[in-house]
């Protein structure tokens, strides 16, 4: 018999779990895209969807824990900032390899092969 | 001046000529060198009024800075100057002065070069001045990179190709790296208990003093910064790297590096090797022995076969480094002062003589002996240049290397007296092959060739008339550093009279064989 | 004003150093500046070694107590190197020949060298060479010995060398450096075996202490330093075998081989067998293998000077000769006479190799005796100066080398016959071969196109000045009391002892008769005489082939095994290196094929690794905390 109310407590407070399996669900995305993307730029969107469930795992933890001392908060936000000079360097690598290559797809850039 | 913070002006000071030279557009050649050399004047002279100015009556460290830096790991920014290293530190500044000098008319990638050249010389100076192991390391680790860059795209080609010189002398210096890396940990761990753990140098003496590090774990560490060291120092078997990597190197990379990086080995085995780990250092001093020897006569036999020039250079100082280490492995401040010694002499010889070969090679492309006939005749101050730095390494009188090469035969022949003989036989046939390179490179008829080049003239000759001066004015007045150098050793008097009657490696095979008969 | 000339002897070495370094440093382009400088460094040196000679005799400063003085050079460990001045009569005899020699020398060399654009070089090298050479003979120690000694070698080689761009030249400066450095190496060990077992090197303190340490440890270690110590001079005063450089060193210009070739150098190595005495003495197996080595040397050099051809070079075997005179004077204990031989020979000597100079200077570098004759007529002076020279080491009373010469067979003599027998034997031959050197050279007939002229005067006085002084030198030795004055032990009253000194003129004058009558009077063919002889004349003219067996010893036992080697080194020692990095190269191919270029793949590989380390952490995390009380 599934307590209904229990189910609905747990809906409605929203917890730590919570958001470690957003977090998780988040992350399992970008790494799926990241695995199978072909599009340099996908690519980049992916890594910052991984970016950004690593950073609600800091917040969240910061926000659940006996003494919430933002610092996880502080993290973010230093990831947030990471992840922005990444992407600015990032999509510029992707200009510049369009131009050298007239291709934006990974499975052509295989030039580190040994 | 002890809170002047001299020896990091002098560290310091290179990095910071080294940091202009980035800001400085890359034609403005001119300005470039100028900022190296007076970076480097500028160390220079702070070495020379730190040199003047160590009491050498009183000893022992002085000039000293610490300043904590990872509590936790027990690293500190410390930095002093004793009779061991600040001969040494002389030496570098000296031989990184003439460098700079020597690179002058240098025109390929004037920018890059200079700054590599200052942050290499920075780090060589960092070795020596360094009271921290952990500085030390990370000094000898900033030497790495520049050397092998400067050698990648400054090298030359000639019977090895520059890359493959480059890589060699690379792997190594890193293999020297490896070691001790390793080494130092060990000692680390085992000298204090946790929480106490020091990287600072004389705490770990006074450790090795108290009895903390027990003789088989002296032993075991001492054969891992042996072979460091060794190998760093072109011990015999590991010397193969040291006329390869000085022939493809670029004429600056080769004077520090066979004037002064070399000795890092040596300077480091006495340091590190017999203050921290005396039973281990007394334990392979006779293998140290031999190999010193097979240095001496192999490499100088070698030598007289060798048609390029840097190639005779090169194992030329493998011989001489077999005297430096002939004079550890004896053990007894006489030798170790000649070891010391004979560390400077050769840094100023073998300087002066990769610059002069330098000069040759530069301007005519020619560096092999059959090539190079009657050099005197269109290059006389070249080969004046040639002619010194050749006598100065025969060990004539009234140059820089013969007081300590007598006093290295001095002090190991009471230890060696065989080992001793074949030594001294080394002045023979270091000159046979020093006059043979002479007089078929420098003297013998005219060769028309080389009339469309001109002699060393003006900046040119810097090179020579600095290191020759030197050469000359230490070698008619040695006191001027073995004094130093003697105050550096005489302290270690008592610690050399413990290990005295410590077994050896002859000891312990006598011991096996004997119980192997016994049973 | 004596005294102050004693304190001041250091500056006896010290100027002509300072006129190297003017020379070398500022004027060397400039030929008649840099000979004045010279000379007159040396002139200044010459003046004050003759009156540190007056001081010495108005001080009573004799053979035991000699004036010293010195002061700490450096010390290496808790040794102590000094240097400083010893200064007795054994020094003031070297001094003042050194000092005169050099000074006519150097005013000879103004002629001689005057042509030459290295002139300023020259004169460098030279003063460099006489300071160094007086240093070592103010040495108060071994130490001190070795260090000018090297100096000394040094200079000789530069100057053997000094016409560089003659490959003939530089290969005899090579060998005249390595052949003496064979013989200092083991005067080193010596020293250094000194240093340890005696505990100084210090003459004087020896002096002292060697009594006390034969009491102690016996002879044993002295033996074999006494022996090593001898090897040095074997080198530099080319004695039997390490003889070899000598000859060749006549490359130099003439003034060289004259002032460091006869006169200086070359007796240094007898000057430090005289000066260690001492040391020498206490060894009767060391004495007697220096004076048959000596007699050996006499005789062995003297019986190739007898065919040889070059002027320069019978002069160079008639040097390493007398040198092997000297060395057996030593070795039977006579101090004295090798060291009055020592003077008057440096005087005949430089003379003959001066006028020698001269010579081929006139015939146009033409050194060949025989292609010369009637050089009377053309150089009255020389030639009779040259025949001063000839009568005094040929023994011809009362010219100097009869007197030296005499007490040397005498001590001979009286020590042991056979030695006395082989100096006699020596004599004969070196009055031989050197009237045939005069009498083919400067008599005889004039030959058609010679172009020989009388020197100029710079040449010419030299010349002269060293004739007198060989003819007079023996005679003031021997009346003013050279051997009560210079002496090891006990003073020494000479005397002539008329059997020995009889035959051996007898021996001279036959001998001369014998070179007149055969290459004068052409009463015998020489070259019937060679074919008869053929074997010995081939021997002697071959030099006995000792540089032929040098060659072949340098050649197999230093270029072959440094090939040998060097293959080695690149093969086995260097090649077991880049075999290392091969296989390690190898190795890094292997795990290559696993690196496709695809950055996904990579990825895939980097999160599987994650997953793994993650279940390992997981699990192991489990099995502690289930160990722990399973509250998991």
């Amino acid at each position: 018999m599934i307590d209904l109310q229990k189910c609905f407590e747990l809906i409605i407070n929203i917890g730590l779990p919570h958001c470690l399996l957003l977090s998780a669900m988040l992350f399992s995305i970008g790494l799926f895209g990241l695995l199978t993307r072909r599009s340099i730029i996908a690519v980049l969107m992916c890594i910052e969807l991984m970016l950004n469930a690593v950073n609600i795992n800091l917040v969240a933890f910061n926000r659940f824990s006996a003494m919430p001392d933002y610092s996880g908060q502080l993290m973010a936000i230093f990831g947030i900032v990471v992840a922005a000079a990444e992407v600015a360097i990032g999509m510029a690598l992707a200009v510049k390899l369009y131009q050298e290559r007239n291709t934006v797809n990974v499975d052509e850039l295989d030039e580190l092969k040994g | 001046m002890e809170n002047m913070y001299a020896l990091s002006q002098i560290l310091l000071f290179p990095i910071l000529g080294a940091l202009i030279i980035v800001l400085t557009p890359k034609e403005k050649k001119d300005s470039i060198r100028q900022i190296a050399i007076g970076a480097m004047s500028y160390s220079f002279i702070i070495t020379l009024l730190v040199y003047f100015q160590y009491d050498v009556n009183a000893g022992g460290m002085q000039f000293i800075e610490r300043i904590p830096w990872v509590t936790d790991l027990g690293v500190s920014y410390s930095l002093g100057v004793d009779g061991l290293s600040l001969p040494m530190l002389m030496l570098t500044e000296i031989i990184g002065i003439t460098s700079v000098f020597s690179s002058w008319y240098q025109e390929k990638r004037v920018k890059e070069f200079f700054v590599l050249l200052l942050v290499l010389i920075a780090g060589v100076t960092g070795t020596f001045i360094a009271c921290d192991l952990f500085i030390f390391l990370l000094c000898y680790e900033l030497v790495v990179i520049p050397i092998y860059i400067m050698v990648l795209i400054w090298g030359s080609t000639k019977r090895v190709s520059k890359e493959y010189a480059g890589i060699k002398l690379t792997i190594f210096l890193l293999m020297g790296s490896a070691f001790m890396l390793v080494g130092v940990v060990a000692i680390y761990l085992t000298a204090y208990p946790e929480g106490l753990r020091t990287f600072d140098l004389e705490k770990l003496v006074l450790s090795s003093r108290l009895g903390y590090l027990s003789s088989d774990f002296q032993i075991f560490v001492f054969f891992l910064l042996l072979m460091g060291f060794g190998s760093l120092l072109s011990m015999f078997p590991f010397h193969s790297w040291s006329p390869d990597g000085y022939a493809g190197a670029p004429t600056a990379v080769s004077m520090i590096h066979a004037g002064v990086l070399k000795k890092i080995g040596g300077y480091a085995l006495i340091r590190l090797g017999l203050m921290v780990l005396p039973l281990g250092a007394k334990f392979w001093a006779p293998l140290i022995a031999l190999l010193a020897i097979m240095n001496v006569l192999y490499a100088a036999y070698i030598a007289l076969v060798q048609k390029d020039l840097k190639y005779v250079i090169g194992y030329s100082s493998v011989s001489h480094m077999g005297y430096v280490l002939l004079g550890f492995a004896a053990l007894n401040p006489v030798s170790l002062s000649g070891a010391v010694g004979n560390m400077v002499a050769h840094g100023i010889m073998a300087s002066l003589f990769f610059s002069q070969i330098g000069y040759v090679y530069e301007r005519t492309h020619f560096r092999s002996v059959p090539e190079l006939r009657g050099l005197a005749h269109q290059m006389p101050t070249v080969s004046l240049g040639f002619m010194l730095a050749g006598f100065a390494s025969v060990g004539l009188p009234g140059l820089i290397e013969f007081v300590p090469e007598y006093t290295i035969f001095v002090g190991s022949f009471r230890v060696y007296p065989v080992l001793s003989v074949l030594a001294i036989s080394g002045v023979v046939f270091t000159a046979l092959y020093i006059l043979r390179m002479l007089a078929k490179a420098i003297f013998g008829p005219k060769s028309s060739k080389f009339d469309k080049y001109h002699d060393a003239r003006g900046f040119e000759t810097a090179p020579l008339v600095f290191l020759g001066f030197f050469l000359v004015v230490l070698g008619l007045f040695p006191e001027l550093f073995m004094g130093v150098v003697r105050s550096g050793i005489t302290p270690m008097t008592p610690l050399l009279e413990n290990i005295a009657d410590a077994p050896t490696i002859v000891d312990a095979i006598i011991r096996h064989v004997g119980i192997g008969g016994g049973l | 004003m004596f005294d102050f000339a004693l304190e001041c002897a250091w500056l006896i070495p010290l100027l002509p150093a300072i006129a190297f370094a003017v020379i070398g440093l500022f004027t060397r382009q400039n030929k008649q500046l840099s000979a004045k400088i010279a000379i007159v460094a040396i002139f200044v040196s010459f003046l004050l070694a003759w009156v540190v000679l007056g001081a010495v005799l108005s001080n009573d400063i004799t053979v035991e107590s000699p004036f010293i003085a010195k002061a700490v050079w450096t010390a290496i460990g808790n040794i102590e190197l000094t240097m400083g001045m010893l200064i007795d009569p054994l020094t003031v005899v070297m001094l003042t020949v050194v000092t005169t020699v050099a000074l006519l020398v150097e005013i000879y060399s103004l002629g001689y060298m005057a042509h030459d654009p290295g002139m300023g070089r020259f004169y460098a090298y030279v003063s460099l060479f006489v300071s160094s050479m007086l240093g070592l003979v103010l040495a108060i120690s071994f130490f001190q010995m070795y260090v000018f000694w090297e100096l000394v070698g040094l200079c000789s080689y530069l100057l053997i060398g000094f016409y560089y761009y003659k490959v003939s030249a530089r290969e005899a400066a090579k060998k005249a450096f390595i052949t003496t450095r064979i013989g200092d190496f083991g005067l080193l060990l010596g020293i250094i075996m000194l240093q340890i077992y005696v505990g100084t090197t210090d003459f004087a303190e020896m002096q002292i202490q060697l009594p006390h340490y034969i009491d102690v440890f016996g002879t044993g270690i002295l033996t074999a330093i006494a022996f090593l110590l001898f090897i040095g001079p074997i080198g530099k005063s080319g004695q039997f075998p390490l003889h070899v450089w000598l000859p060749n060193a006549m490359e130099g210009p003439t003034p060289v081989s004259a002032l460091i070739h006869a006169a200086t150098m070359v007796v240094a190595g007898v000057y430090l067998i005289a000066r260690a005495f001492f040391l020498f003495s206490q060894i009767s197996v060391v004495l007697e293998f220096i004076a048959w080595l000596g007699a050996f040397t006499a005789i062995f050099a003297a019986s190739i000077a007898i065919t040889q051809r070059p002027m320069k070079r019978i002069l160079a075997y008639s040097t390493i000769s007398q040198l092997g005179y000297m060395m057996l004077a030593l070795g039977v204990g006579s101090v004295t006479a090798s060291m009055f031989h020592l003077m008057t020979h440096a005087f005949f000597k430089a003379l003959l190799f001066l006028g020698a100079g001269a010579v081929i200077e006139a015939m146009h570098e033409e050194a060949d005796i025989f292609k010369m004759g009637g050089l009377k007529e053309r150089m009255p002076v020389t030639c009779k100066a040259m025949t001063v020279g000839v009568l005094a080491i040929a023994g011809i009373p009362p010219f100097a080398g009869f007197f030296s010469k005499d007490e040397i067979l005498a001590a001979a003599f009286e020590h042991n016959f056979f030695l006395f027998l082989i100096g006699s034997i020596t004599a004969f031959m070196t009055s031989f071969y050197m009237a045939r050197l005069l009498f083919v050279t400067f008599y005889g007939e004039l030959k058609d196109d010679c172009p020989a002229e009388e020197t100029n005067d710079f040449m010419r006085y030299p010349l002269v000045i060293l004739a007198g002084l060989s003819a007079i030198s023996g005679i003031w030795g021997y009346f003013f009391g050279f051997g009560e004055w210079v002496y090891f032990g006990a003073p020494v009253h000479e005397g002539i002892n008329f059997f020995v000194a009889g035959s051996s003129v007898l021996l001279a004058v036959v001998a001369i008769w014998l070179a007149y009558a055969i290459y004068v009077e052409k009463r015998w063919s020489a070259h019937g005489l060679a074919a008869k002889w053929g074997i010995f004349y081939n021997l002697s003219y071959n030099k006995y082939y000792v540089d032929e067996f040098y060659t072949l010893v340098r050649y197999y036992g230093c270029f072959v095994v440094a090939r040998i080697l060097y293959w080695i080194d690149l093969n086995i020692v260097d090649g077991s290196i880049n075999l290392l990095a091969r296989l390690i190269g190898a190795l890094g191919g292997v795990l290559n094929k696993a690196h496709c270029g695809s950055v996904q793949m990579y990825i895939v590989c980097f999160y599987g690794g994650v997953l793994i380390v993650m279940g390992y952490a997981l699990i192991y995390a489990y099995k502690v905390l289930s160990m722990a009380g399973g509250a998991f």
